[in-house]
């Protein structure tokens, strides 16, 4: 396994007491493989990324838990300067927005050219040499003059091809793309998916995608993960979820995405808000708003149940739920 | 050209002393809470309105109780002096000229022979009146015409916005000595005349941003689409969301008033004797600095702590209106 | 670029103006311009017409003021109460009042700003809250409190400076340059850490992170240079402050600078000197604040090619 994460636990100390924004997530990810992490914004899916990175802010965030093992070692006993080597060469990360993920005052040159100077030991000149060619591979034209430009000259999709090209500069064996079209306009998202998922095909990475939208999974991921209020609800391959989904949040979003042959029928949203991380209700956390509560949930929370065909599912009614 | 991020505003108008003023100007009010971001910074528990949660933060706050409690006594001394210093600050006798503490004068005797506690707690009555009213004036002008060069836009903006930049030109203290140095009356009118006169650009700017910033949101737009006059829109939606940054500004202003009036009347054009003010005090007492260097440290001492209050306090009070900075 | 500066210098116009008829009008109409002409005593009203007539008194404002502007672009500033020419006066205040405002800009760039990032680094630590403590002690002791007390321990007590100025080398002007830098140097030091605290927030500085970049250049590359973009331009916008600002700083330690001899004239009423001198505090001020804005350009490349 290129990347597994046990049990990771992560809390946020806020004025109004602890927040636990990461409860015991497991998930893994192999080389080659994509799994897509899905999620509302709040379900703790990026700051489980941001804890694998190891570019979570602490404080006010905390690890108390769990481990994160990538290429057989656990990153969360190394010590920083190890972690360092690891961070940007074997294992990268792609930003949503890139204009602010980009530095405003330095040139994509500049920023790309920094990985080779910095984990290579490279010239500025040799540096500066391979920016280019890594801005040709992302098929940004005129590479040789643009890279000398700086990310506010680009369109949207010309800097988030920069972002990719600089996460994958060194070939990194994992990468991590958190929401990397969401800020896009449509047409333009289509572009950057399927150059990520064609260099991920190049150079057998693997990639662990985090969104929100249930469109942009299905056709890149291998797996997916269902994160919501800080813990993983369902955790399957893209089209068994797709065709069965075996925990009623999963279902609940399945149903409010507006499909073509359903046409006519309503749209079933999801009834009620995400719990507040502070005050997460006992029991199942999604039992407020599951269509399916009974008693035992209010009071049980339900571990992660193994579910035939290499599926998991925390709903103590998977078998209902997977009947439809 | 894209507006800098940092304005440095009061500087531009100051000197050593106008720079004061742009405490609250430069580390700038924003009121928006962090959109999304990981649970930490996320939503609160339950919906608080920014000032009953701005409130709760000062009420908890050392720097702001400290602040709040000198301010407090400063008010009591300026309206009933005699309460701690009885007798008159003009009573003075040259026989005791430079002399030390003694009963009934701690602080000992000025230059003049007056008694320096009396005239030190006499003082306060003129700095907070008239920190009080230029601040007073300056918001009430400033806000008036910012917001509305805010709201309404166009050519009164930009002349709005020319006339601010003349009035940055001119160094503060500068204009106070050109100006003052005509005047002749006693009381504080003309000082409080001069300040609102230089200091109104300064919240002018703040108040014509801060109605810009919030005319964007979408229950303006919502307003004004059910028909709302420009009255009620000002009034109603805009005003009391746009007043925040002001008042964070005015009050460290009115710390930075009481200096300025006290460098003024240090210059000798400030308030003039018979009144009793800190700046004059020192200033009578700093050709005696060898020798009754008391007499100018108990009214510099004063002024410091005032002018200290008045600033932490808004410094406190932007700090809880600013969640961006926590 | 070239369209960005000439705009700059199209808008220092009107300001220009403005500023000096400000001070104009506020010396010349409400003022008395041949009060301190006779001496001690008052002009007797038969030499007060004659005066007001020989200096175009009995013109217009707007005529009285053209002419001045007239004459100051040909670089006539007319005579000081001594007889002087004022721009005699210029040649010799000036250079001490600019000799003062550099050592209060290096106060400000090598106190101001190492103390601003020593504490942006360190948010939230005992030197961070002890540093942020003194600016607000600093900022809230006016300036002429400061001078005085700093006169009255090294001059007096301690007897390390002499306690007033005599010739003006940049040796006498250590002290009062610190002075005079210390409201603004306090503001630099809360400015760069405020500048520090919100970029190394940042995503740009999480980028970094995530590059697996080494610490230091996280700090000097991607949260110093950016971060020191505000900090630079408010340096260059006080430098025109600083030197109006100067004349509580002069007087406390008896510096004859701009601030010396604007005081004088307006002790002495002699509309001439106030309004040259001012006319040109205000020019300074309106260069810095150009130069400044070029330099804003030339730091951030969002600003040079918007």
């Amino acid at each position: 396994m290129l990347l597994e994460v046990r049990d990771l636990r992560v809390e946020f100390q806020t004025r109004d007491g602890v927040a636990r924004a990461v409860d015991g997530v497991g998930y893994a990810v192999d080389a080659g493989e994509t799994l897509a992490v899905l999620g509302e914004s709040g379900s703790g899916k990026s700051v489980t990324a941001q804890a694998v990175m190891g570019i979570l802010d602490t404080p006010p965030g905390r690890i108390t838990g769990g481990r994160v093992l990538f290429q057989g070692r656990d990153l969360l006993t190394l010590k920083e300067s190890e972690r360092r080597r690891i961070r940007g060469a074997a294992m990268a990360m792609i930003f949503q927005d890139a204009l602010s993920a980009l530095n405003p005052v330095l040139t994509v040159g500049d920023q790309l050219g920094e990985m080779f100077v910095v984990h290579r030991g490279m010239s500025r000149r040799d540096a500066r040499a391979r920016a280019v060619e890594l801005m040709e591979r992302v098929r940004i034209p005129a590479a040789a003059q643009r890279v000398r430009d700086y990310p506010h000259q680009f369109s949207g999709g010309m800097r988030q091809r920069i972002m990719i090209a600089m996460a994958l500069a060194l070939r990194p064996a994992l990468v991590i793309a958190d929401e990397p079209t969401t800020a896009l306009d449509v047409t333009v998202q289509a572009q950057v998916m399927d150059l990520l998922a064609e260099l991920r095909r190049e150079y057998r990475m693997g990639l662990i995608l985090i969104t929100h939208d249930l469109g942009v999974v299905a056709d890149v991921a291998d797996r997916i993960a269902v994160m919501y209020a800080g813990r993983i609800v369902e955790s399957a391959p893209v089209h068994d979820l797709y065709r069965a989904p075996a925990h009623p949040y999963t279902r609940g979003l399945l149903d409010s995405v507006p499909r073509l042959d359903r046409r006519g029928r309503e749209l079933n949203a999801i009834k009620g808000l995400p719990p507040n991380p502070l005050r997460v209700p006992p029991g199942c956390s999604f039992h407020p708003r599951c269509p399916m509560a009974q008693d035992v949930c209010r009071t049980d929370e339900p571990p992660l149940y193994e579910v035939p065909g290499g599926r998991g599912s925390a709903c103590h009614f998977w078998r209902e739920c997977l009947r439809g | 050209m894209p507006e800098q991020p940092y304005e440095p505003e009061g500087a531009i108008a100051g000197t050593g002393m106008g720079g004061a003023m742009d405490l609250g100007a430069s580390e700038a009010v924003t009121l928006e809470g962090t959109p999304g971001g990981p649970p930490g910074r996320g939503p609160a528990a339950r919906p608080r309105s920014l000032w009953s949660d701005a409130w709760r933060d000062l009420r908890r706050n050392p720097v702001f109780l400290l602040s709040a409690l000198v301010i407090c006594f400063l008010a009591l001394i300026s309206l009933w002096p005699s309460l701690i210093a009885p007798g008159s600050p003009l009573s003075c006798d040259l026989a005791r000229s430079q002399d030390g503490p003694a009963p009934g004068a701690p602080f000992g005797y000025d230059g003049q022979g007056c008694n320096v506690y009396t005239r030190t707690v006499h003082g306060a009555r003129t700095s907070v009146t008239v920190g009080l009213c230029a601040t007073l004036g300056v918001a009430l002008l400033g806000s008036v015409l910012g917001g509305l060069a805010g709201y309404f836009g166009g050519i009164w903006d930009a002349l709005l916005s020319r006339l601010t930049d003349i009035f940055f030109a001119i160094p503060v203290v500068l204009g106070g000595l050109v100006l003052l140095s005509m005047v002749t009356s006693t009381t504080v009118w003309p000082v409080v005349g001069f300040m609102v006169l230089l200091g109104w650009p300064q919240i002018s700017r703040i108040a014509r941003g801060s109605v810009i910033t919030v005319k964007q949101n979408d229950y303006v737009q919502a307003a004004r689409a059910l028909g709302a006059s420009d009255t009620r829109i000002l009034l109603r939606h805009i005003a009391p969301n746009a007043v925040a940054p002001v008042i964070v500004v005015a009050t460290i202003a009115l710390g930075t008033y009481i200096a300025l009036e006290a460098t003024l009347s240090y210059l000798g054009v400030g308030l003039r004797p018979p009144s009793v003010s800190w700046g004059i005090d020192i200033s009578a007492a700093s050709p005696f600095i060898r020798n009754a260097p008391h007499a100018l440290l108990w009214p510099s001492g004063a002024l410091a702590v005032t002018v200290l209050a008045f600033i932490m306090l808004g410094d406190a009070v932007r700090d809880a209106l600013d969640p961006k900075l926590r | 670029m070239g369209r960005h500066v000439l705009r700059r210098l199209l808008q220092m116009i009107p300001v220009f103006v403005g500023a000096t008829l400000l001070i104009f009008l506020m010396v010349n109409v409400m003022g008395d311009p041949v009060a301190g002409l006779c001496g001690e005593r008052a002009c007797d009203p038969a030499t007060a017409a004659q005066l007001r007539r020989e200096f175009g008194l009995d013109q217009p404002v707007w005529r009285q003021y053209l002419t001045y502007m007239g004459k100051v672009f040909t670089g006539d500033f007319g005579t000081a109460f001594n007889g002087q020419p004022v721009t005699e006066l210029m040649a010799t205040a000036f250079p001490v009042t600019v000799r003062l405002t550099v050592v209060a800009v290096l106060f400000e760039v090598v106190v101001g700003v190492t103390l601003g990032v020593v504490t942006g680094l360190r948010r939230g630590r005992p030197v961070d809250t002890a540093v942020l403590l003194a600016t607000l002690v600093v900022i809230s002791v006016p300036t002429f409190v400061t001078g005085l007390l700093l006169q009255l321990l090294l001059g007096i007590k301690w007897q390390w400076i002499r306690p007033s100025v005599h010739a003006g080398g940049f040796d006498e002007l250590i002290v009062p340059g610190l002075v005079l830098a210390s409201v603004s140097l306090a503001y630099v030091t809360r400015l760069t850490r405020t500048s520090l605290v919100e970029n190394r927030r940042s995503d740009h500085v999480r980028t970094a992170v995530a590059k697996g970049l080494p610490r230091r250049r996280i700090v000097t590359r991607h949260l110093l240079r950016n971060s020191l973009i505000p900090v630079v331009t408010f340096i260059g916008t006080d430098i025109g402050a600083l030197m109006g600002g100067a004349i509580v700083t002069e007087r406390i330690f008896n510096i004859h600078g701009v601030g010396y001899q604007l005081y004088q004239g307006i002790l002495r009423q002699n509309s001439q000197t106030v309004v040259g001198f001012v006319t040109v505090l205000v020019l300074v001020f309106l260069v810095a604040n150009l130069l400044v804005d070029l330099l804003y350009a030339v730091l951030d490349p969002r600003i040079r090619h918007a």
